[in-house]
């Protein structure tokens, strides 16, 4: 069942266009991460749907209702949307129990039941109530958020690159941590991140945006394999784009011919390869020109990463072109070795 | 080249400095304390319970309880309609609400009286004390709206709040702070304004003792007056220190802070220009009309240069010595402060504000009392610039602080590195980098001396007739006319001081 749906929203910002008509739907109890580099209007959109702000244009219905379009928005404090923003934005001036408890009625009977379930929820130690915000670690006072937007029971938390202030080792824990606890409470989730890696580990649906538009919607696997054009595929991790001329689902290449899936395009055409598609082996000697499995090439420049190496190799056939493209450390690389090159297909056909 | 500890030298001449002004400031506090041990425990009880000091007590606290919360409600609103809404004129309003400032007190009640001639006691005294003082409330309050975070106030929303909820449990609370800082210098205004209430015939400790002082020179009965007013004083500084508790309200996180969110006022946006136009039609437009009605009245006459002219001078040549020499006193403790934060420095820092706190009558009480037995200090220049230093250091001290706070110390450490002594380094680079926050303090130290009455009348050199001065003597013996050039060379020469201080209130919150 669809829960959110939004429809040409636009949004501008004096001459800036925040939000420049995009429409999506979300699933009820899915996760969706939307992913674009910052400043591309993804703040803009979620504060939209979170009542903050008003639509220049378009419309956004949640369950079935209206709930904003150009001319008449429901106020945020009616609208049951939770949210989650970079810096948690607990209130200073409360204590940890006071801000879990903030959206809550003072009379509950069940408010402090409520309120140690939540901290429990989040892993938090119920110890930590009576403390201030300013006393908490980074990666508490992103949990305290979580569990004051929980509090109130939405139906959909809005996070807005709640992990990026957060250390690596803690980013990638507490991202887990969230994303149990959401699924577990069946709460439909949108984050929103600048980290390509983040969003594709999340979500069951990422939306890649750029300057105010989405550039494409899809499951991880979907965007990451095929993705609609060569700037979104550069942002979703590392892409080797090759000029190729397309024949009976092969691709002719300056790395040779590569399979493709796409058997009735012909002509010519842009693909991807991705460098885990890439084997890279030392040189054989045994290279005849007949055998299109692999190429051969030089290193130019290795830089030693650790568990990684970027490579830049000039092919023999192409001196002029450099290959650039990390990969698993080997002792092989070094700068001036001979190397040979092969690709696992198939590529992906950019349309 | 024998090794030697790091900047312990330089260091210890700044501390001591700094001790020694404490030390000084603290000078009118210890009178106080003198005067009660040496008036005996007896005669003591009996000059403090009698029925005039509890009547005065009433008229003090009657006066405090009524303006101090209105100061509140109206600084509060004022600075929310300024800052976080669409109200038309908004830029304008904050600049008028703090205008009053630049009308010295006592002028504010001879405007009152021009345009209502039977105006007195505590009916009086209220409404003239809430249209000075309020700028005190607005001036925190507005720049601490600058600095909340709007995403809390989004974050309330989403949590179910309506907007009014939001205002009372979220933005409030924040201003607390900057409530209580505003309220407490209201209070502490209210404790030692002497013209505002003489003027209006209402009594209160300050006009009681400068009454006595005048009457019977240098009496007990005065003293004993100091020793309640004192302590009424450390009433309200102890009440300060126990809400305040150790509370901060620090910003949390690293994001950057998104513009403050504006509340539309919809149909209320014109209806809502009542409260500062009314606001400023009393605080502004009743000296306006009294001033423009008695200069009108008066024509060339009034006009007398030799007298007005000398009085002019006096007043900026003592302003520019005081100011100075404010400033000057306030180096070592503002750079101490700021470079060398620790719990013996924030302690001295606290003395000065103590002192400070202290009403002018009483510091002016203590020192005539000194110099009489050093017959040399008594009524010198040197005397009111030491009055002046004490009661107007913090205004100095805020602003040098705020532009130290601003030069890096690695600057003064890479001029180290160049090879500068300590010492030379800092006048490098700090001294020369903060001079603006010591101009600016100067400005601030001088307008509170150009419109501080008791303490000059009670301490300048026999003769001195500044402007305040002049003004005071003319309106009593009823020449308002007469007054009226005074007043308005005050007011005139008060604005750009009192817009200095506006925008750097502005500035400190960080715009
Ligand atoms: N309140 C605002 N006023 C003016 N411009 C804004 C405002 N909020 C965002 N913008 C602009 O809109 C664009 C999108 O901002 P934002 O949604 O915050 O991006 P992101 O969250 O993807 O980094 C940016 O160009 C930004 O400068
Ligand atoms: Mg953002």
């Amino acid at each position: 069942m669809t829960l959110l749906e939004i429809w040409t929203l636009r949004k501008h910002y004096g001459p800036v266009t925040a939000v420049d008509g995009v429409s999506l739907a979300i699933e009820s109890g899915s996760r969706t991460a939307i992913v674009g580099p910052s400043g591309c209007g993804k703040t803009t959109l979620l504060r939209l749907i979170a009542g903050f702000e008003a639509p220049d244009g378009g419309s956004i219905t949640f369950d079935g209702a209206l709930i904003a379009d150009e001319r008449s928005q429901i106020p945020a404090h009616k609208r049951g949307v939770g949210i989650v923003s970079q810096d948690g934005s607990l209130f200073p001036h409360l204590t940890v129990e006071q801000n879990i408890g903030f959206g809550l009625k003072d009379d509950a009977a069940d408010r402090k039941i409520r309120i140690s379930e939540l901290m429990d929820m989040v892993e938090l130690d119920r110890a930590m109530l009576t403390r201030r915000p300013d006393e908490l670690s980074g990666g508490q006072q992103q949990r305290v958020a979580l569990a004051r937007a929980m509090a109130r029971r939405p139906r959909v938390i809005l996070l807005d690159e709640p992990f990026s202030a957060l250390d690596t080792g803690l980013r990638v824990a507490t991202r887990k941590a969230v994303g149990a606890v959401l699924s577990a409470a069946g709460i439909t989730t949108v984050l929103v991140t600048h980290d390509q890696a983040e969003a594709l580990a999340f979500a069951d649906q990422v939306v890649v945006m750029r300057a105010g538009r989405f550039a494409q919607v899809g499951t991880p696997r979907e965007v990451y394999a095929h993705p609609a054009d060569p700037a979104t595929a550069a942002f979703l991790g590392e892409a080797i784009v090759l000029a190729a001329r397309l024949e009976n689902g092969q691709a002719t290449t300056m790395l040779g011919q590569i399979a493709i899936h796409d058997r009735n395009r012909q002509g010519q055409a842009q693909i991807l390869l991705r460098p885990e598609q890439f084997s890279i082996l030392p040189h054989q000697g045994t290279e005849d020109s007949a055998s299109t499995n692999f190429t051969s090439g030089i290193i130019t420049d290795v830089d030693f990463c650790g568990p990684s190496c970027d490579l830049a190799i000039s092919l023999d056939k192409n001196p002029d072109f450099s290959l650039r493209l990390a990969m698993a450390s080997q002792p092989l690389f070094e700068k001036g070795a001979r190397v040979q090159i092969s690709v696992n297909g198939p590529a992906h056909v950019f349309s | 080249m024998t090794p030697r500890p790091r900047r312990s030298f330089h260091l210890s001449w700044v501390s001591l400095l700094a001790v020694f002004f404490a030390c000084l400031a603290l000078v009118p506090l210890g009178f106080v304390i003198w005067a009660t041990f040496a008036t005996g425990f007896e005669t003591a009880t009996t000059l403090i319970l009698r029925p005039r000091v509890a009547g005065l007590l009433m008229n003090t606290v009657l006066l405090i309880v009524l303006t101090v919360p209105a100061c509140v409600v109206l600084g509060v609103a004022l600075a929310w309609l300024t800052e976080r809404t669409d109200m038309p004129g908004a830029r304008l309003f904050s600049w008028l609400s703090v205008a009053p400032l630049a009308v010295p007190a006592f002028v504010h009640s001879y405007a009152w009286i021009g345009v209502w001639p039977g105006l007195n006691g505590l009916a009086a005294g209220v409404p003239i004390s809430i249209v000075a003082y309020f700028p005190f409330l607005y001036l925190p309050v507005a720049a601490a709206l600058r600095l909340l975070d709007p995403g809390l106030e989004d974050q309330a929303a989403s949590l179910g709040l309506t907007p009014r909820a939001v205002f009372f449990r979220v933005v409030l609370p924040q201003l607390r702070l900057a409530i209580l800082g505003g309220a407490l210098l209201i209070a502490l205004h209210l404790l030692s304004e002497y013209g505002l209430f003489a003027m209006i015939r209402f009594d209160t400790f300050t006009t009681a003792i400068i009454d006595q002082f005048q009457s019977t020179y240098n009496g007990v009965a005065a003293n004993m007056l100091a020793v309640v007013l004192v302590l009424c004083c450390l009433v309200f500084l102890g009440l300060d220190y126990a809400i305040r508790g150790r509370q901060r309200y620090a910003r949390l996180g690293s994001g950057v802070a998104r513009r403050t969110s504006i509340t539309p006022l919809g149909p209320m946006r014109y209806p809502a220009l009542l409260l500062p136009i009314a606001t400023v039609a009393f605080s502004l437009g009743i000296p306006a009309l009294t001033l423009g009605h008695w200069l009108l009245a008066g024509g060339a006459d009034i006009w007398r240069l030799d007298a007005i002219g000398l009085a002019l001078w006096q007043t900026l040549r003592i302003c520019l010595i005081g100011g100075l020499a404010t400033t000057a006193a306030a180096i070592p403790i503002a750079w101490l402060s700021v470079r060398r934060p620790c719990a013996k420095n924030r302690l001295i820092e606290g003395c000065y504000y103590l002192a400070s706190a202290m009403p002018g009558v009483v510091v002016a009480l203590a020192l005539v009392t000194i110099t009489v037995k050093v017959a040399t200090l008594y009524q010198t220049l040197a005397t009111i610039v030491f009055a002046y230093v004490i009661l107007f250091l913090p205004r100095a001290l805020v602003s040098l602080r705020a532009s130290i706070a601003q030069v890096p110390k690695e600057l003064e450490q890479a001029a180290e590195s160049l090879g500068r002594s300590p010492a030379r380094a800092v006048l490098a680079t700090t001294v020369r980098l903060a001079a603006p926050g010591a101009a600016a303090g100067l400005a601030l130290s001088s307008l509170g001396i150009m419109n501080e009455l008791t303490a000059t009348q009670m301490l300048a050199p026999n003769g001195t007739r500044t402007l305040a001065i002049a003004f005071w003597a003319l309106t009593g013996e009823i020449d308002y006319a007469g007054a009226a050039p005074y007043a308005l060379l005050m007011v005139v020469f008060s604005l750009p001081l009192t817009w200095l201080l506006y925008q750097q209130s502005k500035k400190i919150a960080g715009r």
